[in-house]
């Protein structure tokens, strides 16, 4: 079965997108497929390469890292959202004369219309956070 | 770049207007979708039900206004618009003057919608 994700939930607030993490991790041992994993709102911090978390909790960009490595899923971050929350990939920080890149090159950026591309491609469509 | 057999979707609207980024969100959701001919349908319900309230003014927020933004929905096509009954009774409020013409489901009604869409994404 064909899996799409829409995570919507802050990594620093709450369990909803760690446990989205685990189930993508969850989806592929049983051997399904992911088409995507969509972040919206404040789901798009799931993608800092700078959040600091405490030594003695767990990473919360790690799980997401290593989906995109090792099992090739599509992680993509809302480009509007992800630009309110100072979510920017290097073209973004280029474009708007920002001093950085906020975003680990393991997300891109896009628009609404891969969330929309999401859901038709996929049996399921499971909704994290909100 | 959207697959041929398109998928219902049914956007269930539980955030309050102003409360949180997530209303808007939810909302340009709903036009990404119709942007892409993707049959969409909104079902507000909880707190979400205040979007529909008249005569919203953001001016002294800053912000845009919601109500202006859901009157504007008809116009891409966006027209299978339902609310919680229920939770309209709650906040008491008349649907008539609402900016955009939602239509009132009972529980029962609530289950069904779900069960006749593909994908429910939930807000």
């Amino acid at each position: 079965m064909i899996y799409s994700l829409l995570v919507m939930s802050s990594p620093a607030s709450g369990q909803c997108a760690t446990t989205a993490a685990q189930f993508a991790r969850a989806v592929l041992a049983r051997g399904h497929s992911i088409k995507r994993v969509f972040f919206l709102d404040k789901g798009t911090s799931s993608g800092s390469a700078m959040a600091v978390f405490p030594q003695d909790e767990a990473d919360r960009l790690a799980p997401w890292v290593e989906l995109a490595e090792q099992h090739q899923v599509e992680l993509i971050l809302c480009i509007a959202s992800a630009l309110k929350y100072g979510m920017l990939d290097a073209t973004e920080a280029q474009r708007r004369e920002k001093p950085a890149a906020t975003v680990h090159p393991a997300f891109s950026v896009s628009g609404l219309g891969q969330l929309v591309e999401a859901a038709s491609a996929a049996d399921r469509l499971i909704t994290f956070g909100g | 770049m959207v697959a041929a057999a398109p998928k219902r979707l049914l956007l269930l609207i539980r955030h309050s207007p102003y409360g949180s980024s997530l209303a808007r969100a939810s909302l340009d959701v709903a036009l990404a979708a119709a942007a892409f001919d993707q049959p969409v349908t909104l079902l507000f319900a909880g707190d979400g039900v205040l979007q529909l309230l008249p005569e919203q003014d953001t001016h002294a927020r800053g912000v845009k206004n919601i109500g202006r933004l859901l009157a504007s929905l008809p116009l891409y096509g966006i027209e299978q618009v339902y609310v919680d009954a229920q939770a309209v009774a709650h906040y008491q409020f008349a649907l008539d003057t609402a900016p955009l013409k939602a239509v009132p489901l009972d529980s029962g009604q609530i289950s069904e919608m779900f069960r006749n869409h593909d994908q429910l994404l939930g807000f």
